[in-house]
């Protein structure tokens, strides 16, 4: 059976998130999507736009308002009520828990909003994902960088080649059932407390 | 490790504080309980968290729970309200630009809610009359306690809140900024988001909740049914934490403490100063002047904490007033079952304090602080009286839903 395409909006500040839904929508054949990444003014957007369903992240601030919104019959012409498919819990749980939710416009099927919500849940995760690792590369740099300026410290105020600094770190760390970064950052830290250049 | 495990959301508000002090003062760890806050940007994310189980409590709206079961909302769970976080808190603020057309109407900057109600009816009759856009007020949710005080007050004072203005939501933190662009008229917001738009200039204190309904229900706790079913002996612990919490929280010499713990951007993030107005009622109106309003935020006192099914049920009338339910006499005994002093009671007997006997009361027929019979100590209610002179009798809540039809 062939349905009139659906109407998308995504409503998203992360504009990055909201490229990756927007191509998974893309991907996935539907063309008809919107990206939003401010809600000033959004009450004329939809009313342009006459959604069919509407994505939310879950960290914006202004879902209170955007519900009572959906609500209401002057700002929009068909209801539009959050997507709660009752019997599947777990897809409820998946979806909070990857920080999305959809609203749809009244009467339209469940098996037509399905996968676009499992869809928004995936590239959820997957942006979580990426942001995590994002996070934990930076991390490692920083941590790099401070092993870097703890051998420094080391050679100079011990005359210890590169080696031996690196070596002397990484036994005092396994002495002290310590990181070899956190053993850095104290000797860093001591060294700023010693005074300008002391050590 | 705790005898307990509990996680409770709860929003950047200033009556967050009864369980941020729960956990931050220690009072769920002299009870077995590890209380695990987690900040929320939206009561919807609240609702949803504690729907699917990531909550056992939160910090909620007090009509909130009534219309997660009355089925108002989706994907809500049976939630039940055992404790109350507190009373009063809220104002109203207006815009610059709307105080001085009230003030020309006879608006004092007494916070005098009939006066300045009579004053911002003109004003609203004479935008009408010159055929300019109806005022647009914000609230911070629809199912809320300012949503609803903001239409009790307007209607008393003769205006029909659904058809001469325009009632939004807004998020409290962006008030003032909406009210300062120009965005909204006015707002009821808690503290101290309205303190925050007097401090920028941008915002006249027109009225406050303690003067509206005096000593009138404000934030809840909220419980997921299920929970409260499976770990009574937990719930009891936390009960008795947070009762301690909120004692600590209203004695003035926890004031300074309480609101530098607030101040952390983790929690409220709003300075010190600025969050004392609603602990000591001296409050900054605008335009220079300093008024003191006696109760505007109780934390404890006055029983404060007490789930009284009255308020449930007063909270039920507004909703039935403003088309968000229809009253029958299963939905009153949806709302009535929703708030649960028998649990407070339970929990907080063994503490020897004073426990009030009834579960409902008469709201309004107070007219001065009144002790009451109550179980062990003594106990202080009111005054409580509505600005509007009327009573609300829950044992007659068809008459009055009858009397009180929408914009009368």
């Amino acid at each position: 059976m062939s349905s009139s395409p659906l109407n998308i909006l995504v409503i998203d500040e992360n504009r990055i998130r909201a490229a990756i839904i927007e191509s998974g929508l893309r991907e996935a054949g539907h063309g008809r999507v919107t990206l939003v990444h401010d809600v000033a003014g959004i009450a004329r957007r939809i009313a342009e736009i006459e959604p069919d369903v509407i994505v939310i992240d879950l960290e914006n601030p202004n879902r209170d308002m955007l519900e009572s919104m959906f609500q209401l019959s002057r700002a929009v012409k068909r209801p539009i009520a959050m997507f709660v498919d009752r019997s599947d819990s777990a897809a409820i749980e998946a979806a909070v828990e990857a920080g999305v939710s959809a609203y749809v416009v009244d009467g339209l099927r469940k098996d037509r909003v399905k996968p676009i919500m499992e869809m928004a849940i995936s590239r959820f995760n997957a942006f979580s994902r990426m942001a995590r690792e994002l996070e934990e590369a930076r991390g490692e740099l920083e941590n790099r960088r401070t092993v870097e300026r703890a051998k420094g410290i080391l050679m100079r105020s011990r005359g210890l080649s590169e080696e031996a600094a690196y070596a002397l770190l990484r036994k005092t760390a396994m002495n002290q059932n310590r990181k070899l970064a956190d053993v850095a950052q104290s000797l860093v830290t001591a060294a700023e407390l010693l005074g300008p250049g002391g050590l | 490790m705790a005898e307990h495990q509990i996680t409770a959301g709860f929003m950047p508000l200033f009556d967050s504080a009864v369980l941020v002090a729960a956990r931050e003062i220690g009072f769920a760890a002299k009870e077995g309980v590890e209380l695990r806050l987690v900040r929320e940007t939206s009561w919807a994310n609240i609702r949803d968290r504690i729907a699917i189980g990531h909550f056992d409590v939160a910090h909620m709206l007090g009509p909130m729970p009534l219309a997660c079961n009355l089925g108002l909302t989706p994907l809500a769970s049976d939630t039940i309200v055992p404790f109350s976080l507190g009373l009063g808190g809220n104002c109203i603020t207006v815009s610059n630009a709307v105080w001085a057309t009230m003030a020309d109407h006879g608006a004092l900057p007494d916070l005098d809610p009939a006066r300045n109600g009579a004053a911002l009816r003109e004003t609203i009759r004479a935008r009408a009359a010159a055929g300019e856009a109806p005022l647009r007020f914000a609230v911070t949710h629809p199912h809320s306690g300012h949503n609803y005080e903001l239409r009790y007050w307007l209607a008393g004072c003769g205006v029909d809140p659904a058809r001469e203005i325009e009632i939004v939501i807004v998020p409290p933190p962006f008030m003032a900024d909406a009210l300062a662009a120009g965005r909204i008229d006015g707002y009821c917001a808690g503290e101290p988001w309205n303190s925050v738009a007097v401090e920028a200039g941008t915002g006249r204190i027109a009225t406050v909740k303690a003067a509206i309904w005096r000593n009138s229900p404000e934030k809840v706790l909220g419980v997921r049914k299920a929970w409260a079913n499976a770990q009574p002996d937990a719930l009891a612990a936390l009960l008795r934490a947070l009762h301690h919490a909120a004692r600590w929280c209203q004695d003035a010499d926890n004031h300074a403490e309480l609101t530098a713990l607030m101040a952390q951007p983790a929690l409220l993030g709003q300075k010190a100063g600025i969050q004392m107005r609603a602990l000591t009622g001296m409050l900054d109106v605008g335009g220079e002047t300093t008024r003191k309003v006696e109760d505007f935020f109780l934390p404890f006192g006055k029983a404060a904490n007490f789930p009284w099914k009255s308020h449930a049920l007063w909270f039920y009338t507004q909703m039935v007033r403003w088309g968000d339910v229809r009253h029958t006499a299963a939905n009153a005994s949806v709302a009535r079952d929703c708030y649960r002093p028998d649990l407070y009671r339970a929990a907080l007997k063994p503490l020897g304090v004073a426990l009030p006997g009834a579960n409902a009361k008469v709201e309004g027929a107070l007219t001065a602080a009144t002790p009451v019979g109550s179980a062990g100590a003594s106990l202080v209610l009111g005054p409580d009286g509505f600005f509007d002179g009327r009573i609300f009798d829950p044992d007659a809540l068809d008459a009055y839903i009858e009397r009180q039809s929408p914009g009368a």
